[in-house]
């Protein structure tokens, strides 16, 4: 734990964070490619997240370790930053809001896929060949 | 008082440690200067790449304009089967989790002096770095010459899409072709004996900064790409 020795352990613990790790990124991918959409979807993307996020800090970064004096100066200044992002999201919800009330866009509005623009594509191919 | 009073309350941790390290005119950080500056620069770091992801937040929320559906965009069709979703993106974090893991070990074997295996698993992490820009590389052109994705415009939705994605997963490209160079440079130094008397904390600072890294993708790939 002291600075002469550097940080020093098992190599068991690592290999087990390293296999935690992907097992995680999988469970965030899976939520994607079964499609889980809804506050469902936020909740897992962002469970794993924090949880993959705090295994490579506390783990392969080696906080779990370090004196407090260090821990804190690393970890205390980045959660002014929840504040801004709090901030952020109720001024952006306003705005949002203040826009649809007021100047008349559609809501349910759909974005277009990659599929929908070269669909068209192929539909003239075939034209053609025709 | 004696010489082992000092030590034994520099070995105490916890809350005491805390106010003893901050406690009078002494060093506070007892972790090499390297390190210390290390992670005063990562949390700067931190500080860039959140301001990104809030300007996104923002831009995402406020535009009335529908946003493109990421797991589309970046799905992928190999041999010419369906298209799977988010599947490179998938490829590229895998990747990354890799290379954290070799640099892990890297830093062990660094502190167990030795050279041969902490200089192939460095560049076994370079390797995986590498392949990741480059699968960045081919992901930008698809979506750059294909799809017609520009930081201005692009032809599925709002516009803020182009300019949030080539903003973010550019700058954390930039920082993975960085981190590639800067752990090459370490790992032949250490090859080269540079570090037998110095100490291996350089291995420890060098994966430091990749760790951060992937914890920044960590992050991209959970609320650019899956949310």
């Amino acid at each position: 734990m002291s600075s002469d020795t550097g940080q020093q352990h098992p190599l068991g613990l690592y290999y087990r964070i390293w296999v935690l790790l992907f097992v995680l990124s999988a469970c965030s991918y899976a939520v994607d490619f079964f499609n889980v959409q809804g506050g469902m979807r936020w909740f897992l993307v962002i469970m794993f997240m924090l949880l993959k996020a705090g295994f490579i800090i506390a783990i392969f970064m080696h906080v779990f370790w370090e004196r407090l004096a260090l821990a804190f100066t690393i970890l205390g200044p980045p959660t002014v930053l929840l504040m801004l992002i709090v901030f952020m999201a109720v001024e952006g919800n306003y705005i949002s809001g203040t826009r649809y009330l007021y100047m008349g866009h559609d809501l349910n509005a759909v974005a277009l896929s990659p599929s929908d623009l070269h669909g068209a594509e192929h539909e003239e191919e075939e034209e053609e060949a025709h | 008082m004696s010489e082992t009073a000092v030590s034994e309350i520099v070995r105490h941790g916890g809350i005491d440690g805390l106010a003893d390290d901050w406690s009078a005119d002494k060093q506070t950080y007892h972790v090499p200067w390297g390190k210390a500056m290390m992670w005063i620069f990562l949390v700067s770091d931190t500080f860039i790449f959140t301001c990104f992801l809030t300007g996104y937040l923002h831009v995402r929320l406020t535009t009335t304009e529908p946003w493109p559906v990421q797991s589309e965009i970046f799905a992928l069709s190999f041999g010419g089967g369906d298209p799977i979703p988010l599947i490179l993106i998938a490829i590229m974090t895998f990747i990354l989790i890799s290379s954290s893991g070799t640099m892990a070990l890297a830093v062990n074997f660094g502190y167990q002096k030795d050279k041969v295996k902490t200089f192939w698993l460095m560049c076994a992490t370079a390797a995986f770095g590498a392949s990741f820009v480059s699968m960045q590389v081919f992901e930008w052109s698809k979506l750059i010459l294909e799809e017609g994705v520009r930081p201005w415009s692009n032809p599925f939705g709002a516009a803020q899409f182009g300019s949030v994605f080539f903003m973010i997963t550019g700058f954390h490209g930039a920082h993975v072709t960085i981190g590639v160079i800067y752990l090459l440079w370490v790992a032949f130094r250490v090859k080269r004996g540079v570090y037998d008397d110095k100490g291996y904390e350089i291995v420890e600072i060098a994966g430091l900064y990749w760790h951060f890294v992937d914890l920044v993708w960590v992050f991209i790939f959970a609320f650019f790409y899956l949310l």
